[in-house]
């Protein structure tokens, strides 16, 4: 039913949306380390709102795209506007404050704190109290602190991992430890969340629910999402929009059933005869 | 025979309400009037506790009669009327509590469903019971129902608790439970007079009402709608809080399937009674925390969740220092000598109750702690047998488990043990007010208070489940011990006999098999056999944790049941259990001589379990029809392929070889003798 609701509102996005400044618009860039040559003047747009999902076989350049898009690499080629101002060199923190989140291919959490302790940490930036206050932990940094921590229950409560509030997270497994790192992205209130494979190395079961948090997430929090995925059927079903990278060049672009159909795509995964 | 607490062998209503009942008990002879007396007499104590966003949050009574009110007026503005069926589906939530008693107090009629049955089971019973609204919890539960809409032209209303996700939704026969609350809410602003009237027609209504209908599981074929009549609801959990003497100052988790009679009869029953508070897990993944938070004082757990937790602080303890580990074992070796007898107030001598105490300060206290079992005044297991070990080991503790022999057509309590009179192998004599006589073939049939009223739409079936003279048929095949406690063996149909005429109670077989740690079910066939055999399946906690130490490597289920290693394992508890068998002369016959680990776990959604957990047997039996035809014909493997059902509803096939391996008998020692 909800993917239903969602094929409805793909469907109903608007044509004068496509023409309403993106939330980031990547232009031209080009990246390379050294000789070898990771991305080549690609050029994609993520629209308020869509899910918009990076493909591509091993080393097309997927994650160095997600790594220019929130400042880890800076282009040596290329534009990026984001929420319609231009940047070329942005830092990682500087990215975070302004709302860009993300999660990790292989998790990176803070192995021995707890789930609370991690999805906390992703409230930091919105934490106005110094450091002084916080150790004294009385009147409004307590204040403050309750009030965070109640967006972070919040966060738990949606992504249901309230067993394991306070398990360390390095004893989770797997799948369990992806839904914390998105629980700490979530922390951020971004505007634009980076998801890096959310869903590698998860069961059939794992994913589906993973698909619903994602889907759920957009829902509930309006939050704009880029996500990388090597599972085409996950991507298919969930995104608004495709893009299919290739050996640091993009190959195609558009809706699910546009790409599935590209002939570039079917060569680029399945091969072509030499 | 006729066994019973009173002597008159007519049970008449009015005896049944006359019994005087403890002064504190809420008073009224429908739920709806327990609550509006609890919210008098008990105001500000609590009710319910719920943990939301990490807090406990508590209503009291007063309060919660406050959310019934404005609920129910909202539900009678939707158009709930006297006699409309509400189906309420979910987890253990206040508001689908709540949900209960405001569909009473309109006097229409709650039917809870198991939230976990998939789509088709839960169309079933919305369709035969004629539910026209429905009380979801969340949006699972109404995409369920959205997704029968065909086949349930009745259902016309659904509310849910839980928004999240469902916005999208159409929003006309949709309602959120806090916008009906809403609802509720104005008229009440509007009418003065509104509160006043419900308190009324509550106080007006009869208790021959039916109070609910609960649909049983399902063990032997279709559910069967059980209705249950208000007064005979009341009065049954009347007797069963004085017996086990349950006062306000009590405290439960509810954590059990909300459509299951335990759930409905220990926690919502007895609660609105006794007054108690009720608390709700915050999810049914936490209730192990949230049960060590709450520290209930009556507890009730089938033996299945008893086992699992006695296999976890094992395999947790086999990861514990040496030190501990010898403490804990020292220890529990003093429990098992002098720990039921303290319990029972037996004599115990002085040396023995010093070792104890120090067991209680270094192992038992902090073990209970960790359990949430710290409080326990009572608890009680039923809906199975519980292997003798296991029993005591919880015992031994000092926790007072007892158990209890009931059903769903009985409002629960047939039995049940009391204080200081507790046995593993039994369920106790008859509860006060209940009556039972043993058929000629050890069926158990028995009359009590909160007895059925009938199966709904299906006076075939009830016919056939009552006797001539009124009592209930079981089922069950049971035998009365000389001190008048009754002994279940098995289900009446399933006691058989092997060809050589020798006595053949699966159950009891398979109970001995799962108190192994290793192996968490069994199926045994031998009804007109030449010999019995069993089908298993491996624990895949207890033997992955024994694998992970032993360095096997093992990828799945499929292929750890069929490792060597592990069929020794197991072979050496089949051995076991046939030596146990030996002792006894009755039972000797019945030794497992082929036994095989099944390549897959049995599982409630290929309907080889019932949503209770129960073993099918029969279904079983025909689905792997080649491996049972193995086990008889003396291969020593065999290939088989199954479908199976994954969680959300696709199907697949499981292939395997399963390897079928010859058990060590024991000669009977009276045949040895002879």
């Amino acid at each position: 039913m909800a993917i239903d609701a969602l094929d409805d509102t793909r469907t109903a996005i608007p044509p004068q949306m496509a023409s309403a400044p993106p939330l980031l618009d990547v232009r031209d860039v080009s990246l390379s380390f050294g000789g070898v040559k990771a991305i080549r003047g690609v050029s994609l747009d993520i629209r308020k709102g869509e899910i918009r999902a990076i493909i591509g076989p091993n080393g097309a350049g997927k994650t160095s795209m997600l790594n220019v898009i929130n400042g880890f690499y800076y282009p040596q080629e290329g534009t990026i506007t984001y929420k319609g101002v231009p940047r070329r060199r942005m830092r990682p923190y500087q990215a975070a404050a302004s709302g860009i989140a993300r999660t990790f291919q292989n998790v990176a959490l803070f192995k021995g704190m707890t789930t609370l302790d991690n999805i906390m940490s992703g409230r930091t930036l919105k934490m106005h109290r110094g450091f002084f206050w916080q150790l004294l932990r009385v009147g409004p940094a307590l204040e403050e602190e309750v009030a965070h921590r109640r967006r972070v229950e919040d966060i738990i409560d949606f992504l249901e991992i309230e067993a394991i509030r306070k398990t360390s997270v390095g004893r989770l497994p797997y799948g369990l430890q992806k839904r914390v790192e998105l629980g700490r992205a979530l922390a951020m209130e971004p505007d634009l969340l980076l998801l890096d494979e959310p869903m590698a190395g998860m069961n059939v079961e794992e994913k589906e629910d993973m698909c619903r948090f994602i889907l759920d997430v957009r829902e509930e929090f309006g939050t704009t999402i880029a996500l990388i995925e090597h599972d085409m059927g996950v991507v298919m079903d969930i995104s608004d929009r495709v893009v299919v990278l290739d050996y640091g060049e993009k190959i195609a672009d558009g809706t699910p059933d546009e790409v599935r159909r590209d002939q570039n795509v079917i060569d680029a995964y399945l091969g072509v005869p030499h | 025979m006729l066994y019973g607490c009173n002597d008159k062998n007519t049970l008449g209503d009015a005896a049944m309400e006359s019994r005087p009942h403890p002064p504190e008990q809420a008073e009224g002879d429908t739920f709806p009037k327990l609550l509006l007396d609890n919210a008098r007499r008990r105001a500000d104590r609590p009710a319910m506790r719920q943990k939301d966003l990490g807090i406990w949050r508590t209503w009291t009574w007063a309060q919660m009669k406050d959310e019934v009110m404005r609920f129910a007026l909202g539900l009678e503005a939707l158009g709930v009327k006297r006699g409309d069926t509400v189906a309420i589906i979910g987890g253990n939530r206040p508001r689908l509590y709540w949900t209960f008693v405001a569909a009473q107090s309109l006097q229409a009629i709650p039917v809870p469903v198991y939230s976990d049955a998939v789509a088709e089971e839960m169309a079933f019973v919305l369709d035969h019971a004629d539910a026209s609204f429905a009380v979801c919890q969340d949006q699972e539960q109404v995409d369920k129902c959205l997704g029968e809409q065909e086949r349930l032209p009745k259902l016309k209303t659904l509310i849910y608790d839980e928004p999240r996700g469902l916005r999208d939704y159409d929003p006309e026969h949709l309602h959120a439970f806090s916008a009906v609350q809403a609802i509720g809410a104005d008229r009440l602003a509007t009418d003065p007079k509104l509160a006043a009237s419900w308190e009324r027609r509550i106080m007006a209504a009869s208790g021959d009402d039916p109070s609910t209908i609960l649909y049983t599981s399902g063990t032997t074929g279709q559910s069967k709608g059980v209705v249950l009549p208000a007064a005979g609801a009341v009065a049954a959990a009347r007797d069963t809080a004085a017996f086990d003497h349950i006062s306000e100052r009590d405290e439960v988790l509810a954590y059990l399937p909300l459509a299951w009679v335990g759930d409905h009869y220990l926690n919502y029953a007895q609660g609105l009674v006794a007054g108690f508070c009720m608390a709700c897990p915050e999810s049914p993944d936490t209730v192990q925390q949230d049960l060590r938070e709450i520290g209930p004082t009556f507890y009730f757990a089938p033996p299945r969740v008893f086992e699992s937790l006695l296999t976890r602080v094992l395999i947790r303890m086999e990861d514990a220092s040496r030190p501990k580990r010898a403490m804990f074992h020292h220890f529990m070796r003093v429990a098992k000598r002098h720990g039921e007898a303290i319990l029972d107030g037996r004599p115990v001598p002085l040396p023995g109750r010093i070792a104890y105490w120090l067991g209680e300060r270094l192992v038992y206290g902090p073990l209970k702690n960790v359990l949430g079992f710290s409080r326990i005044r009572t608890a009680y297991t039923a809906g199975e047998a519980i292997g003798p070990d296991l029993f005591s080991f919880f015992r031994s503790l000092g926790i007072n488990l007892k158990q209890l022999y009931g059903q769903t057509e009985a409002f629960l309590y047939i039995t049940a043990q009391a204080d200081g009179a507790v046995r593993a192998d039994t369920v106790g004599p008859a509860m006060t007010g209940v009556t039972i006589k043993l058929a000629d073939k050890g069926e158990v049939l028995f009359k009590s208070p909160g007895m059925f009223t009938g199966y709904f739409k299906a006076a075939d079936k009830t016919v056939e489940a009552l006797t001539e003279d009124g009592f209930v048929k079981t089922g069950d095949a049971g035998i009365f011990e000389p001190d008048g406690q009754l002994k279940i063996i098995d289900r009446a149909k399933d006691v058989g006999r092997l060809t050589d005429g020798s006595l053949f109670a699966p159950k009891y077989l398979e109970n001995k098999l799962k108190f192994f740690p290793e192996i968490r079910e069994a199926v045994t066939y031998g009804d007109g056999r030449d010999f019995v055999t069993a089908m298993l399946n491996i624990d895949l906690i207890a033997v992955g944790n024994w694998a992970e130490r032993n360095n096997i490597a093992y990828a799945s289920y499929q292929e750890l049941a069929q490792h060597p290693r592990v069929a020794e394992t197991i072979r050496a508890h089949v051995a076991a259990t046939n030596r146990a068998l030996a002792d006894d002369p009755q039972m000797a016959g019945m030794q497992i001589r082929r036994f095989l680990v099944l390549h897959k776990e049995l599982d409630a959604d290929d309907g080889e379990l019932t949503r209770t957990q129960k073993v099918r047997r029969a279904f079983v039996a025909e689905r792997y029809a080649p491996l049972v035809e193995a086990l008889y014909g003396g291969k020593t493997d065999c290939f088989i392929s199954t479908e199976v059902t994954f969680e959300d509803g696709r199907k697949g096939l499981i292939q395997a070889t399963v390897a079928i391996h010859d058990a060590e008998t024991t000669t009977s020692r009276a045949k040895a003798a002879a």
